[in-house]
């Protein structure tokens, strides 16, 4: 496990300095998060590095979790999806047993704590339950187009908390509380982020079968059509008449119905082109798109909906310029002309592409800024700072 | 060497930014929002700029700038902005009321008002500084070299930049030690000369360094 000096060799200078001070300032308080589950997603991998960092650096750091049965954990889902935007049926059965399992939650875990931190849905009804610590619920999906009468009934327990955050001022809603903006990160030195060596690269690459023979495109996330990966296709498709590439899809499809029928569209277009590789990998394949990324001569998130999308950002610390799509938190990673750029079409991400194909010594300028730009603003260094700020500045 | 009468003590800071529940989709509501938020959120979209972009790009020089040449791509409106010195103003009002003449006269000369594309809102924001003191005070110019060499950029933001334009000290911490702290009025007006506006915080930091080390060889 990486310890806080580990992160020396790869913060900006001096950021770590900061972070030994600010933690001098609330040594031996207790912060606790609280989330629906320990295992896969942004805010796990956040987690799992930042809970043993701050409890190395003298704050007493909890991570507590809460359990429910298939019924809430269906609920729970429903509701978060209608909170980002999706129709879904909640019945009013359904939304009192979602209270009821976190008031049953609330007596089984350990919330005394000068902050308690709470993420996304699953657990945010324990406000109602709530301790003398301060409470901040954190948010890390766009909420700005939930559904009405989700958010009707969502909004009561938000506004029961000191404060709310969101990973970008654009994905908040009115609220009666402050609203704090803080950006996800990624970890440096996990699985997903370390150095690889070319061997490492060539043999995890090896592994899945994936030749190294000529330039890759390389996207990596669900196959939705939010992710656009049909679109990455067509873009493909444009630019291979000019240059001999071979594009990587690498995601996963999870079980609804409209993500299985977008990988089936990908397969079809895979068995037609052998250039073209489909691979789905399962969530913890971290070393496997750490190698895909590193043997990536470009790297697309072509997506037409997103949240935060770090997927740019793990490129771009690998050194890759990343073309984007123009939507939520990829339009703050990537900066136009410098580290990629942003598209709005399968036509501006073909055009991009042949740009910097044509344009190799951009390739690797882009590349170093890039990298330069997530050292600066979206490594878990700067989370560091933020929670200590914010636990500076919420328990004075 | 001589020994300062008070040691200078490097502050670094970090910025925790808080959204307000105040948006702009065109220019008219971006002229209307800036006359109502509160003096902090513009100070947080033109001097808090130089902490967010200081090592990528000062092309904007501000928020405002920024916002009219890539989401409503209006690029007179973002050169008229774009040159407003934030230095050049005794108070967050006075460049307030700057801003808001600029946008207003720039209106008044269109038949229709410019709007970002879909997406492109610009969402006003506000920031809580947390200070952070680095380390033990430096007594002499050397150490005082030395001290800057290393800090955290946020240090040069702290000293140059908050400490000028929200803490009233208008000369700038640095400047403001050499003065009265080690007798050194000549470096301390080079000093406080420095263009801040138009510089990231590493060059900033590179200028002083190089002031003080012109200093330090007239020492010796």
């Amino acid at each position: 496990m990486a310890r806080i000096d580990d992160y020396r060799e790869v913060a900006p200078p001096g950021v770590v300095d900061i972070i030994l001070k600010l933690a001098e300032q609330v040594r031996g308080r207790r912060f606790v998060h609280v989330t629906g589950g320990r295992f896969g997603g942004g805010i796990a991998e956040t987690l799992r590095a930042a809970v043993p960092t701050l409890g190395e650096l003298g704050i007493d750091t909890a991570w507590e979790i809460t359990g429910g049965d298939p019924a809430f954990f269906a609920t729970t889902r429903a509701l978060q999806a209608a909170l980002a935007g999706a129709e879904r049926v909640l019945t009013d059965a359904a939304l009192a047993h979602y209270v009821e399992m976190n008031r049953i939650n609330a007596k089984k875990l350990s919330l005394a704590a000068d902050l308690v931190i709470v993420h996304d849905v699953q657990p945010a009804a324990l406000i109602a339950q709530r301790t003398e610590a301060r409470w901040a619920w954190r948010c890390h999906f766009d909420a700005s187009r939930a559904q009405r009468r989700a958010w009707s009934f969502f909004r009561q327990f938000v506004n029961q908390y000191d404060a709310a955050i969101f990973s970008l001022p654009e994905f908040g809603r009115r609220l009666a509380i402050p609203q704090y903006v803080i950006h996800p990160s990624i970890d440096p030195l996990s699985e997903k982020n370390r150095e690889l060596t070319p061997r490492e690269v060539s043999g995890i690459l090896a592994s899945l079968r994936v030749d190294q023979d000529k330039p890759l495109l390389v996207q990596v996330g669900p196959f939705t059509r939010d992710q656009d990966p049909l679109g990455v296709v067509n873009a493909y498709r444009l630019v291979k008449k000019h240059y001999d590439i071979r594009l990587v899809l690498a995601g996963t499809a999870g079980d609804e119905p409209e993500n299985l029928e977008v990988l089936a569209d990908l397969r079809e277009a895979a068995h037609a082109d052998p250039d073209i590789v489909v691979l789905e990998l399962p969530p913890d394949a971290s070393l496997q798109i750490n190698a895909l990324q590193r043997a990536a001569t470009l790297v697309l998130q072509k997506s037409v909906r997103e949240g935060f999308g770090l997927g740019a950002a793990e490129a771009m610390w690998k050194g890759k310029p990343v073309i984007g799509g123009f939507a939520g938190g990829l339009r703050q990673q990537i900066i136009p002309d410098v580290t990629g750029y942003t598209v709005h079409s399968v036509e501006g991400a073909a055009f991009r592409i042949r740009h910097l194909l044509n344009t190799p010594e951009l390739i690797a300028r882009m590349g170093a800024a890039g990298r330069e730009h997530v050292r600066r603003s979206f490594l878990l260094t700067r989370h560091l700072t933020d929670y200590l700020a914010l636990l500076i500045h919420l328990t004075g | 060497m001589r020994e300062a009468r008070n040691p200078f003590v490097f502050i670094g800071c970090v910025e925790l930014r808080q959204a307000l529940d105040k948006h702009a989709l065109d220019e008219r509501e971006l002229m209307d929002r800036l006359e109502e938020v509160p003096a902090g959120s513009v100070f947080y979209h033109t001097h808090g700029y130089f902490l967010r972009h200081r090592p990528m790009t000062v092309a904007y020089g501000n928020d405002f700038a920024r916002w009219a040449a890539v989401e409503v791509r209006d690029e007179e409106l973002a050169e008229r902005l774009a040159v407003v010195d934030p230095f050049d103003f005794p108070s967050l009002e006075d460049l307030r009321e700057e801003l808001v003449t600029i946008v207003s006269d720039h209106l008044r000369k269109l038949s229709w008002v410019p709007r970002a594309e879909s997406g492109g809102a610009f969402h006003f924001q506000q920031s809580h500084i947390v200070e952070v003191p680095l380390g033990p005070g430096v007594t002499t110019l050397a150490e005082f070299r030395e001290g800057l060499a290393g800090v955290d950029a946020s240090a040069i933001y702290f000293h140059m930049v908050e400490a000028r334009a929200r803490l009233g000290r208008r000369s700038g911490d640095f400047a403001e030690w050499l003065r009265t702290s080690l007798d050194l009025p000549d470096l301390a007006d080079r000093i406080e000369r420095i263009d801040t506006y138009m510089a990231s915080l590493e060059r900033v930091r590179a200028r002083v360094l190089s002031l003080v080390d012109e200093a330090l060889e007239e020492e010796r």
